[in-house]
């Protein structure tokens, strides 16, 4: 009877702070989405449920074309520097994975200690070398910066799950005669997909939100990826902040990822356990 | 179909000195089985040949031509590996097809070749999966499929029974004495069992610690063991090494002391060469002794160990307590106890002599009806 007891409440309890974690962690996620449904005067009233939708300001923010124009560069921008991550980090770690050479280490360490400087601390140094080649200004600017820290996973996630396959599946395509650029496409690459869509997925979210540099390295509006222009985004006078707007926008600019991370769910969970099976 | 020399191939990881010397020659259409321990240098010497590893010296001929620059594709060779290695997000039709598509084939050359490994290794039904979804034996199957697609010189199998279980074992290796015999290809087999090398070879070649130390027949290797460690590898269970020494040899009458301190009769001596004094090792393989009582054996001692085999016993005996018990193999009527006292009895012509190096002296050479039938087939 006591033990029942007991368990009853151990229980309930577990359930309590099942729910005390999903609530800290959605209740900001939740506040964003009801705020981009409230009308402004709504705003400032401390509701948290919607009592009418409004769609207002998804209409005034599709409404402006500078936004727009800001969504197409971050596409733009975060698909390239997934598509330059993946093919370098892929490359890469077929050398870094497969092959015993000298400073082998010591490579894999460089590239690791690249990323763990704070962004700050190279914002200078980077903006030197963005003018010098011309880029300031220029979305692709971003797309070499943002490799900066989208290269070290990859390279050492890709390097991982590539001494993972066996050393004999890479023997039998030499021994069937394939070349080491035939070895990687046709034989590596294939069985690398879960790691790939897992880390072009990372890479493809840390360009996508990116702040710092973008703000930085660009100047004018039609150049600017969404991160920044939503921060811009003013409202009618100075002492106004449109709250209800860049909640909207930040909606929008989020659905992308979340459609994008249900659609390769499969993979990542398959990716995030590859190599646990033998091949 | 090509012949295989190696010449003095030498090769070092490190400071460990894995090849040392090997000098072989392997002719066009053998059967030839690397045999040895784990360690041995049996599956390094054969990646040598298949171009997978680099030699420090020596030399390497395919068919002829020095191979030893070429890359492993243009060696034309046929390798299977231990674990099969097949490309799992292939069909077995693009597994098999993979290495002729690199070659730029033609289609049609691709579609036939295929068609004709497929036919000849039984995998016809089978083109089309994947190989998660076939069997052990059946991955075994395509690997091999693979390797004799693109019509190699030499074929080349890295221990390939070693993943499957008993049963299958045995049928696998009847498969590729049947594919040998309808290839008449080169072939370079490794393993470490003795049974696939004794019933698969033309020619075993048996490896200890980097160095060759016999190539011959199974026929030759069984019964003419060059060394102590040959007779200790091949056969089973193992040969019996009784360590003794040289009492009195007189023309063809040769006594041995035991450790034991036994006197042994060996006569009409089956070696040439042995010197009164000598510290020599006496081999006798467990078939070649029979049971009696203790008077009547010519060694004796008790019995420690007896295993039932169904159609054998193996019967372990003690002769001296400082030495290996003796292992017979015994089939006859009455059953040996552990416990009891026993004798031992051979022919003298079943008797190994190895000097203390542990290698055989010269025999003699007497009539032999069973060498002259090995020979004759």
């Amino acid at each position: 009877m006591n033990r029942n007891i007991m368990r009853i409440l151990a229980r309930s309890g577990f359930s309590l702070l099942v729910v005390l974690i999903l609530v800290f962690c959605l209740f900001p996620f939740y506040y964003a989405i009801i705020t981009s449904f409230k009308s402004s005067s709504e705003l400032f009233q401390a509701s948290y449920w919607v009592n009418q939708l409004h769609f207002d300001n998804y209409q005034h923010i599709l409404g402006q074309e500078t936004f727009i124009h800001s969504l197409f560069n971050s596409v733009l921008v975060s698909t390239l520097v997934v598509g330059l991550s993946l093919l370098l980090g892929l490359t890469a770690s077929y050398a870094l994975g497969r092959f015993e050479f000298r400073g082998r280490s010591t490579v894999l360490m460089v590239i690791l200690a690249v990323s763990m400087f704070p962004q700050v601390a190279v914002l200078s140094g980077l903006f030197e070398v963005i003018r010098m080649l011309g880029l300031y200004n220029n979305p692709f600017g971003l797309v070499i910066s943002y490799m900066l820290f989208t290269l070290p996973f990859t390279v050492w996630i890709l390097t991982t799950f590539m001494q993972q396959l066996p050393k004999e599946l890479e023997e039998a395509a030499i021994v069937d005669g394939a070349t080491p650029w035939m070895t990687l496409v046709r034989v590596m690459m294939p069985l690398l997909w879960p790691a790939l869509v897992t880390t072009g997925m990372l890479a493809f979210i840390a360009a996508w939100n990116e702040f710092l540099f973008a703000l930085t390295f660009t100047l004018t509006d039609d150049q600017r990826t969404v991160p920044v222009a939503i921060a811009l985004i003013s409202g009618a006078s100075q002492y106004e902040l449109p709250w209800g707007i860049i909640m909207a926008a930040s909606v929008l600019v989020t659905l992308p990822l979340v459609i994008m991370v249900l659609f390769f769910q499969r993979r990542i969970v398959s990716g995030l356990t590859a190599g646990a099976v033998k091949g | 179909m090509a012949s295989v020399t190696l010449k003095k191939i030498n090769k070092h990881f490190g400071s460990a000195h894995i090849l040392r010397n090997i000098d072989l020659d392997i002719e066009d259409g053998e059967f030839v089985v690397f045999v040895g321990p784990s360690g041995c240098g049996k599956s390094t010497l054969l990646r040598v040949i298949a171009g997978l590893e680099e030699v420090n010296n020596g030399d390497l001929l395919i068919g002829g031509q020095d191979v030893i620059d070429l890359a492993p594709k243009e060696r034309g060779i046929g390798m299977v590996f231990q674990s099969y290695a097949l490309y799992p997000h292939m069909t077995v039709r693009d597994n098999i097809a993979f290495g002729l598509q690199l070659s730029r084939e033609s289609s049609q050359t691709i579609e036939e070749r295929v068609a004709s490994t497929a036919r000849i290794l039984q995998l016809e039904p089978l083109l089309e999966r994947k190989p998660r979804e076939l069997s052990g034996g059946q991955r075994q199957r395509v690997a091999m499929g693979r390797a004799i697609a693109r019509e190699p010189r030499v074929m080349l199998f890295d221990e390939p029974l070693s993943n499957l279980d008993a049963s299958l074992r045995v049928q696998m290796r009847m498969e590729i004495a049947k594919l040998h015999r309808r290839l008449k290809s080169t072939i370079i087999y490794v393993t470490h069992d003795q049974v696939e090398a004794m019933t698969l070879a033309s020619k075993i070649v048996v490896l200890n610690a980097g160095r060759i130390e016999q190539v011959g027949t199974p026929y030759e290797l069984y019964e003419h063991p060059a060394t102590t460690f040959v007779a200790g590898f091949i056969g089973s269970p193992n040969m019996n090494l009784l360590s003794s020494s040289v009492d009195a040899v007189n023309g063809d009458l040769l006594s041995l002391a035991l450790q034991s301190g036994t006197s042994i009769d060996i006569s009409p001596v089956p070696v040439q060469g042995v010197i009164k004094g000598d510290s020599v090792t006496l081999g006798i393989r467990p078939e070649h002794m029979q049971l009696t009582t203790p008077a009547a054996g010519q060694i004796d001692g008790e019995i420690v160990n007896v295993e039932y085999l169904g159609n054998e016993r193996f019967v372990y005996l003690m002769y001296h307590a400082d030495a290996e018990p003796l292992v017979i193999r015994h089939s006859g009527q009455q059953l040996p106890m552990v416990g009891e006292r026993a004798g031992v009895l051979f022919e003298a012509d079943a008797c190994h002599l190895f000097n203390q190096q542990g290698i055989s002296y010269p025999r003699v050479l007497h009539d032999h009806p069973e060498s002259a039938l090995a020979e004759s087939i």
